[in-house]
């Protein structure tokens, strides 16, 4: 049950982008098209799941022992880096096109703050090992719901009879701000 | 003291660590790319137009280097791009003239009578879809320019007159255009063929004439005026075979009683 409640609490009561303002960035930059948003959510929720994990472990069995909790964002940044290196490379290898729509975005995974928000908040909730995972990969899961809802949105914008001042980026905040107040819906649930 | 030692060695040890995953890594996903395709790209136009059915000129030039398609695959590269990238692969090509999309329609807000107000979505394939636009005409332009959004090369714009112009000079002949117009009366013919009949109305001189002043009323005039044999009509509608009728700019336009058919680079002067 707790594990269920972690999932629901990070994917949709706070989620990140919507409740948590973390990742807004990509969450701009990638949402045109539905399908280019999916895969930037799930590369973010692998990234995500994999960073919680090994954030987790080098805290609790490096920094812990040593006494060096003081480095836990410098190693956690270390960690991402690395992580996101590896999905690159990754994606690369498997889906050029894919690549070459993520564009600058991929490598920017790596300075997505809702990474860094999931590491450093799972420290402070005190998760155990396998809580961290769930609550890593909730965290993506919530970022891919709030980018392809804000897409399939987009995508819809494109047809609609907008005002000419409003185009582009203007009604795309006052899209991210209503869904981020109907999100706020959830609050107090669990 | 200890404890500075430790944050140093966990540290180089986790970035020791990280290095060699990458490291690791990076021999087994590496991606063999051919340095010609680099190359080749550089020389196709650069547009991701589509024009070549590929998702993009990278995708192109992988293709071509790999010899599954032609220098002929590219519509839009020039003759000179094409030589280059013919040196570098060691294929030759013959220089080819390039087509030029053609508007058949003379069916703008001054010639075409207005049979509804149409406040939908601005494209013409939503106002096909809502019983075919606000136009009399049911062959002719829509007027919503769904070929100029289209174009990559910005060689085709809406005029006053609620018509697409086209420019030749930018135009490339990718043919984007002439696949989106849900009335089909956008083609691509050869820079050279300048005299054409812009209009695609096949209805009967009377119900023609209603729908538009500069219409086509299959009246047989440039058929029997034209001795090259080039032109035919058939329901209603004239047309010209450019193999027949050549590059004759000199025309029989001034007989047309309609002015449906038209030198389209004189018109443009």
């Amino acid at each position: 049950m707790t594990l269920f409640t972690i999932f629901i609490g990070a994917a949709i009561i706070n989620n990140y982008v919507l409740v948590q303002f973390l990742g807004i960035c990509p969450f701009v930059g990638v949402s045109k098209k539905i399908e280019s948003s999916l895969s930037m959510g799930m590369a973010t929720t692998f990234v995500m799941t994999l960073a919680a994990t090994v954030t987790w472990l080098i805290y609790h069995f490096i920094l812990t022992p040593l006494n060096l909790q003081f480095l836990q964002i410098v190693s956690f940044i270390l960690v991402i880096a690395s992580l996101v290196q590896l999905v690159e490379m990754f994606i690369k290898k498997v889906s050029k096109p894919l690549y070459d729509t993520l564009g600058i975005f991929l490598p920017l995974i790596t300075t997505n703050c809702a990474i860094m928000g999931v590491a450093l908040f799972l420290v402070m909730k005190e998760y155990t090992f396998i809580e961290s995972i769930v609550f890593g990969f909730s965290a993506g899961v919530g970022f891919t719901l709030a980018i392809v809802l804000m897409a399939g949105i987009r995508e819809e914008l494109e047809l609609a009879d907008v005002p000419e001042h409003f185009r582009g980026a203007p009604i795309t905040m006052i899209v991210a701000g209503c869904l981020a107040l109907a999100f706020m819906g959830f609050a107090g649930m669990i | 003291m200890e404890s500075l030692i430790y944050a140093v060695l966990s540290m180089g040890g986790i970035g020791l660590f990280f290095a060699v995953l990458i490291t690791l890594a990076n021999a087994k996903l590496k991606v063999e790319e051919d340095p010609k395709i680099e190359l080749v790209n550089d020389l196709l136009p650069g547009a991701n137009c589509g024009a070549c059915g590929l998702p993009g000129c990278g995708a192109c030039a992988e293709l071509m280097v790999k010899g599954e398609v032609g220098l002929s695959a590219c519509p839009v590269a020039d003759d000179d791009s094409k030589d280059q990238i013919g040196k570098l692969l060691g294929l030759s090509h013959e220089a080819g003239e390039k087509d030029v999309a053609v508007v058949l329609c003379q069916g703008g807000l001054k010639n075409v009578s207005i049979k509804a107000d149409y406040d939908g979505v601005k494209t013409c394939l939503g106002s096909t879809l809502v019983s075919g636009g606000e136009r009399q005409c049911a062959y002719g332009c829509l007027g919503n320019g769904d070929c100029c959004v289209v174009c990559s090369f910005d060689a085709i714009h809406m005029g006053e007159d609620g018509l697409p112009i086209v420019d030749r000079e930018k135009c490339t002949g990718c043919g984007k255009c002439a696949e989106v117009c849900p009335r089909d009366i956008i083609e691509m013919h050869k820079e050279s063929h300048q005299v054409f009949v812009l209009c695609k109305n096949q209805d009967k001189g009377k119900a023609a004439k209603e729908a538009c002043k500069v219409v086509c009323i299959g009246c047989q005039i440039c058929v029997k005026k034209d001795e090259s044999g080039g032109f035919t009509v058939k329901n209603f509608l004239a047309s010209v075979d450019h193999s027949k009728y050549g590059s004759n700019p000199e025309l029989p336009t001034d007989k047309c009683p309609t002015n449906a058919i038209v030198n389209v680079v004189r018109a443009s002067e």
